[in-house]
C-alpha cells in the first residue's frame, strides 16, 4: 500500500547509493524535483536507466551520482547534445561513465519483461547495427518457426520514480496524456516513488488515462511543478526556452556548477 | 531541402517522424498538398495534427492533436514492428555510400569517442521496419564517408542482398534528401547515386562533398525551385518555433 510521505522522505526511504534506478517519463510528465532532490541527498555510485536521459539525468550526471548509464537516445530533444552526459562520457568528467546501450524498442521491451517477471523479451530490433550482441541483447531462434529474432534482458531496477497528474488518499496514481512506459517501469522495480501535482479525495475517471493501484506503488509525495522543465499535461506546459537555455548552462562546467549551487543546493531550491 | 523532403510524401502515407527537420518537412507537406498525412512520433502520438512546430518529440501539442495517444511498448511493438507504417524519416551524422546511419559517435574506437553523439532512439528499427526511408541530412564530407564509424541503423549493409539476409522487412532507404540535391540507391548494386541537384548546383560541387566517388545518375533532374504556397506554408510554420531561421 502506497505510503504518501514527502519528497525528501520518499528519496531517503527508496534510493540509495549503488542503486539501479529507473526515473521515466518519456519528454512529458519527467520527474525532475525528485532527481534534484536525488542530487541533493547525495546518492552515488547509481546505475541510471532511462530510455532518454534528457536534462534530467545530464543534472544527476554532471553532479557525479552516476557510475553507469543505461539508455537509448541521449540527447537535449530539439536542442542538441546533452553536454554533462558527453563530458562524462569523453572526458570522464566528474567521475568515468560505463555506457549500455540499446534501443528505444529494446530499451521499452526490456522493462516489458521486467513488468511481466519474464526473464527477456524478443523483438524484431538490432538486427545489422553495431548495437547487436552487445551487453543484455542476444540472437534467439523461434521456436515455432525457426526464424532469427533478438532476445533483450529484463530491466529489474531497484527503484523507479515517475511524476503522475494525480493520485487519491489511497495513492491510487492517475496520469494521462503522453504516457510512456511508466507504468511498466514501475512494475519492473522493486521500490517506486511516484510525485504528483495533486493528491485528491476521489479520482474521476479520465478518458485514456492510467491508472496504478496504489497496492503497487510504494511512495507518494505532493510535488506540484515537480516536472519542471518538462510538464504534465492539463497543468503545465514544457518549458522550451529552458530547454534551449540548458545548452549553455551544461556545456561549461563552472556554470553547471553554479546552476547546482543555486537551484539544486540553494535559496532557489524549493 | 525541406521543400524537397516534403514533396517526398504523398497525402494519405503514414509517416513515423524524428525532430528536426523531419518533423518541419512532414507538418509542411501536411499544409500544402498532404492535408492527410498521417504523422507519428515515438511519443506515442498517431496522427498528431500540430497547427504550430514542436521542440520535441512529446510536446502537448502533439498528444492534444492526435488521433490516438498509445504507450511507448505499443508504439514500436504493434505500430512498426509489424510493418504498419509507410515511411520513416531520419536523419544522420555519418552515412556512407550504401545508406548505413550513424547517430552513435564518431571516433575508431566506442570505448574512446572523439565525439559522442546521441545514439539509436528510435532508429535502428524505424530503418528496418517502415517499409521506405526517407534521409534529411545536410551533405559535407565529414557526414558522407566511405565507412560509418558505427552502424547505428541498417541501410543496405554491404550491398545487394544484405538486408533479405538479415531480415530486415522494409525497403530501406528511398531518397536521400540534402542541401545540395537527391541521392537515390542504384537498384542493382544498391550504391547511392546522385539523381537531381538543385538549380544552380554542379554534380561536381556535390562530388567534393562526398566522402566516397559519387556516382552521377544518366538521368539526373533538377529539383525545381520552392513555389510561392510552399515558400509561404514553410515560413508561416518556422515562424512558430524560435531558432529555426536557418532551416530554408
Amino acid at each position: 500500500m502506497a505510503e504518501i510521505v514527502s519528497l525528501a522522505d520518499a528519496v531517503a526511504e527508496a534510493v540509495h547509493d549503488g542503486d539501479m534506478v529507473a526515473m521515466e517519463g518519456f519528454t512529458h510528465l519527467i520527474p525532475h524535483a525528485a532527481g534534484r532532490e536525488v542530487i541533493r541527498q547525495g546518492r552515488r555510485e547509481l546505475t541510471l536507466v532511462r530510455m532518454t536521459p534528457d536534462v534530467i539525468y545530464d543534472q544527476l550526471i554532471g553532479a557525479g551520482c552516476a557510475r553507469k548509464l543505461v539508455f537509448s537516445w541521449g540527447g537535449n530533444p530539439g536542442v542538441g547534445s546533452l553536454h554533462r552526459f558527453r563530458d562524462a562520457v569523453e572526458h570522464s568528467w566528474p567521475v568515468p561513465l560505463e555506457l549500455e546501450e540499446h534501443s528505444h524498442a529494446g530499451m521499452a521491451n526490456r522493462y516489458v519483461a521486467g513488468a511481466a517477471g519474464l526473464p527477456f523479451a524478443v523483438l524484431r530490433g538490432y538486427t545489422g547495427t553495431g548495437l547487436a550482441g552487445r551487453a543484455n541483447i542476444a540472437e534467439i531462434a523461434c521456436p515455432f518457426t525457426g526464424e532469427t529474432l533478438t532476445a533483450v534482458a529484463a530491466l529489474r531496477p531497484d527503484v523507479t520514480v515517475i511524476h503522475a497528474q494525480r493520485a487519491d488518499r489511497a495513492g491510487n496514481v492517475q496520469y494521462w496524456g503522453i504516457t510512456g512506459v511508466q507504468k511498466e517501469a514501475v512494475l519492473a522495480a522493486t521500490r517506486s516513488v511516484v510525485t504528483v501535482e495533486e493528491i485528491v479525495d476521489k479520482l474521476d475517471p479520465r478518458p485514456g488515462a492510467v491508472v496504478v493501484p496504489g497496492w503497487a506503488v510504494g511512495y507518494v509525495a505532493l510535488v506540484p511543478g515537480g516536472a519542471h522543465p518538462s510538464y504534465a499535461l492539463g497543468y503545465s506546459v514544457r518549458d522550451n526556452d529552458f530547454y534551449l537555455a540548458w545548452d549553455a548552462i551544461s556545456r561549461d562546467r563552472q556554470a553547471f556548477g553554479q546552476w547546482l549551487a543555486r537551484h539544486v543546493h540553494g535559496e532557489a531550491s524549493r | 531541402m525541406t521543400v524537397t523532403a516534403a514533396r517526398a510524401l504523398r497525402d494519405r502515407m503514414t509517416c513515423f517522424v524524428g525532430i528536426g527537420l523531419p518533423s518541419q518537412a512532414a507538418n509542411l507537406a501536411r499544409a500544402t498538398h498532404a492535408p492527410n498525412l498521417v504523422l507519428i512520433y515515438e511519443s506515442g502520438t498517431i496522427g498528431a495534427k500540430p497547427g504550430s512546430l514542436p521542440l520535441s518529440i512529446g510536446d502537448g501539442i502533439l498528444a492534444e492533436t492526435a488521433d490516438a495517444v498509445v504507450s511507448v511498448p505499443e508504439i514500436f511493438n504493434y505500430w512498426l514492428q509489424p510493418g504498419r507504417i509507410d515511411i520513416g524519416f531520419l536523419g544522420a551524422a555519418q552515412i556512407d555510400r550504401f545508406g548505413n546511419i550513424n547517430t552513435t559517435m564518431i571516433g575508431a574506437d566506442y570505448a574512446e569517442p572523439k565525439i559522442r553523439l546521441p545514439g539509436a532512439g528510435g532508429a535502428p528499427e524505424i530503418a528496418a521496419s517502415c517499409r521506405e526511408v526517407i534521409v534529411i541530412v545536410r551533405q559535407t564530407r565529414r557526414t558522407f564517408v566511405e565507412r560509418v564509424d558505427f552502424v547505428t541503423s541498417v541501410g543496405f549493409g554491404d550491398g545487394p542482398g544484405s538486408r533479405k539476409r538479415l531480415g530486415l522487412t522494409g525497403a530501406g532507404p528511398r531518397k536521400i534528401i540534402t542541401d545540395l540535391g537527391v541521392l537515390e540507391p542504384d537498384p542493382a548494386g544498391c550504391e547511392l547515386v546522385l539523381t537531381a541537384v538543385y538549380p544552380g548546383t554542379r554534380p561536381a560541387d556535390v562530388s567534393e562533398r562526398t566522402g566516397w566517388d559519387l556516382k552521377v545518375s544518366a538521368d539526373l533532374a533538377e529539383v525545381p525551385a520552392p513555389g510561392p504556397d510552399e515558400l509561404t506554408a514553410l515560413r508561416a510554420l518556422l515562424a512558430t518555433i524560435p531558432d529555426t531561421a536557418e532551416a530554408l
